[in-house]
């Protein structure tokens, strides 16, 4: 893999919560880390998440949950099955409370990350799963 | 019995009757110079202090900071005095503490109606209502995704899901809060509600804790958002209506909390604020109300950080800036108009998931810092906020706060306490200078209507955040448990999250579509069309049409829909 490789998100919201600041706080993280981020406002609909997934064929895909949407990710994640995205990247950041991030890691999402986690940490990390996401496509 | 003191123990001896006149005493500034030159040699290096607002903290402050001429009096003025820094009622907290209203929200209206009677019974004396983000974002129950559903909020929907959550409640003497943003279909159902229970409207007061558009454009994006000129007219509206039929309800809430708890720093919330406060009062005018007949029933709702000064200084400077304003600039002469009366509610965004019981002395200070600056009414966080929606037990330690601040602690034995210190009366007039320079930059794009519509607000706040983000992450700002003093925890102590009975909830949503069924559907098909006709009728009341439509069991999603049809739906800008 070459040096210059450069990771492509989807940073976004699902479900009825619009408080946005986390998702652009590390949607701008991300982007000044020297990614490719695909941001959205909030609301959007899981099959528009899925298309959009698709159509800009990013290695990760960003959730920012504050008021328990993430009880619907599952659903995310069997809507990505479906439409063929099985090996991209889901993590999770907000606020979820402890007993159900084992629902979510069963469900497949890669990461969740918590308030008070670092904007480096999770650049890092997403870096390291963009560069796994591309590995396991290139030998697909 | 201890003798009393003799102030001569303290005096140098003497000779006999002559008088101590030291001719070698330093003047004040020689004191200071003294003192400025030892503190650089002992504290070295010194990182420069900035607060939240980027104000450069001094390590003291002297009368040198306040000198003495201008005209302080009309700066502060006393308690119930133009321009209100000192307060905006001669009594204050002396006279009346405060209104202790918790925001609760949760389930179904049956569930939350014994939530409600529960706080109430424990100190409580006011209504708050959260619904849930479905009604929030327009929809009914039978259009959402259950897993959602009454997990931030109750499931109102209707009329009779008002009355069955406000059961118990004499509307006529309670004061109900409604998290109701535009088209304001929970205050119909409320009024629809007391209609029903005889309740004379005259009588009902409480506050459309929502009403501010602006606000949610900028940094809220929880509500259901009509395109900003439809939002803006139904505004107009509904303090039209409400001045007219229900006197004693408080339409108009400017709010600078979501603002703040979306990264604008404490000075420019005030400003934005201030400066949405100015925008709708001048849209009122512009349709011939007088400033005095609408301004009375203007309230603030203000986040409230852990920086405490700097909190404290915020609202003496809002008061003094909305009393000018209000007079000079919208030409209101009832002192009522004057008032800035305002909400506080403790911020969230300074709590952490890290040792989350520390919380609890965080929104302590953060209380603290409110009822310093005056505050009308208080909402103090749960400590479990940062983990989940808040459990009963967070609910109460959050109320048993209130109390021992209230009623322990001897906080509001005297008026505007932190008045005349140098450093808080400094800090006031920097404030007020900085808000006044962030409004100044709003009127010079437009006015916030233009301002927001353009994105230039919700850029500012964007960049104020990650400013902060970096300070955290760069360690300049310490956050206790989260870049300091980490330890390893045990999470299984943490209170296990109560989510909605599923089977409760989905009762709910088939009770709802059996009501729907049930209704006389040419009479709500009728209050429909004439909801939507009056959308582009500007001499009708598109507020007055929501009240008849929830009277004749419309639902909410059915009047939401309608007006996004009319009016078209508000898009969130992307901006990062």
């Amino acid at each position: 893999m070459s040096e210059r490789f450069i990771p492509k998100v989807l940073v976004t919201k699902i479900g009825f919560d619009g408080h946005d600041r986390g998702s652009r706080v590390v949607a701008a993280a991300l982007r000044d880390a020297g990614m490719e981020v695909i941001y959205t406002p909030p609301w959007q609909e899981i099959a528009a998440v899925v298309k959009l997934a698709t159509e800009e064929d990013v290695d990760v895909i960003g959730i920012s949950s504050l008021a328990t949407d993430h009880l619907i990710v599952p659903k995310l994640m069997d809507a990505l099955r479906a439409g063929g995205l099985g090996d991209v990247a889901v993590i999770v950041g907000g606020i979820v409370p402890d007993e159900d991030e084992p629902m979510l890691l069963e469900a497949g999402v890669a990461r969740v990350f918590h308030p008070g986690s670092p904007l480096p940490e999770i650049a890092e990390a997403v870096r390291g799963l963009a560069r796994d996401v591309r590995a396991r496509r290139a030998t697909a | 019995m201890n003798k009393p003191l003799d102030p001569s123990v303290l005096a140098p001896a003497t000779a006999q009757g002559a008088t101590v006149m030291p001719n070698d005493a330093p003047t004040d500034a020689q004191a200071l110079a003294a003192w400025q030159q030892e503190y650089a040699a002992q504290i070295g290096t010194e990182r420069p202090v900035h607060n939240r607002s980027g104000i450069p903290i001094k390590p003291i402050y002297t009368e040198a900071d306040r000198p003495a001429g201008g005209d302080r009096s009309a700066e502060l003025g006393l308690p119930g005095q133009m321009p209100y820094t000192r307060g905006i009622y001669p009594t204050m907290h002396r006279g009346r503490t405060w209104t202790q209203r918790q925001l609760i929200g949760l389930g179904t209206p049956a569930e939350y109606n014994q939530r409600l009677l529960g706080v109430m019974a424990q100190g409580a004396n006011a209504v708050s209502l959260i619904p849930c983000n479905s009604v929030f974002r327009g929809y009914d129950a039978d259009e959402s995704h259950i897993e959602l559903l009454g997990t931030c909020g109750t499931v109102v929907n209707t009329a009779p899901h008002m009355d069955v959550a406000l059961g118990g409640v004499d509307l006529g003497r309670t004061s109900c809060a409604m998290n109701d943003p535009s088209p304001f279909t929970l205050l119909a159902f409320m009024l629809a509600t007391a209609k029903k229970r005889g309740t004379d409207w005259r009588l009902i007061s409480g506050t459309s804790n929502q009403s501010d558009y602006l606000s949610h454009y900028v940094a809220n994006h929880m509500f259901f958002r009509i395109a900003l000129p439809g939002a803006r007219r139904i505004l107009g509206d509904h303090i039209e209506f409400c001045n007219q039929h229900v006197p004693k309800w408080n339409p108009m809430s400017v709010v600078g909390q979501h603002m703040q708890q979306a990264g604008a720093t404490p000075a420019e919330a005030v400003a934005f604020t201030l400066s949405t406060a100015v925008q709708n009062a001048e849209d009122c005018i512009a349709r011939g109300m007088d400033p005095d007949s609408f301004l009375p029933r203007f309230t603030f709702f203000f986040d409230i950080s852990i920086s405490f000064f700097e909190e404290v200084a915020k609202f003496r400077a809002a008061r003094r800036i909305w009393a000018r304003l209000t007079k000079e600039r919208l030409g209101a002469k009832d002192p009522r108009s004057w008032r800035f009366k305002f909400h506080g509610q403790t911020s969230g965004v300074d709590l952490t998931r890290q040792q989350p019981m520390n919380n609890i002395a965080r929104v302590t200070v953060q209380a603290m810092a409110g009822i310093f600056g005056g505050l009308q009414s208080l909402h103090t966080d749960a400590w479990d906020e940062a983990l989940s929606c808040p459990s009963e037990n967070g609910a109460r330690i959050a109320i048993a706060t209130q109390n021992i601040l209230r009623e322990e602690s001897h906080l509001t034995d005297v008026i505007d306490p932190l008045g005349g210190s140098w450093y808080v009366e400094t800090l006031t007039d920097q404030m007020e200078a900085e808000i006044l320079r962030v409004m100044g930059q709003v009127d010079q794009a437009g006015g916030m209507y233009k301002a927001v519509e353009s994105g230039l607000v919700q850029r500012m706040v964007g960049e104020s955040a990650r400013r902060f983000q970096q300070q955290v992450d760069d360690g300049e700002q310490t956050v206790v448990g989260v870049n300091a003093y980490q330890v390893e925890e045990d999470r299984s102590a943490r209170p296990i999250n109560v989510r909605p009975d599923r089977a409760t909830m989905q009762a709910h949503v088939d009770d709802l579509r059996a009501f729907k069924a049930a209704r006389p559907a040419a009479e709500v098909q009728r209050a429909l069309d004439a909801l939507a006709r009056a959308a582009h009728d500007a001499k009708d009341n598109v507020f007055g049409r929501v009240v008849e439509a929830a009277e004749a069991g419309c639902t909410h999603g059915e009047i939401c829909a309608t007006l996004r049809r009319e009016l078209g739906f508000g898009h969130v800008q992307a901006i990062v």
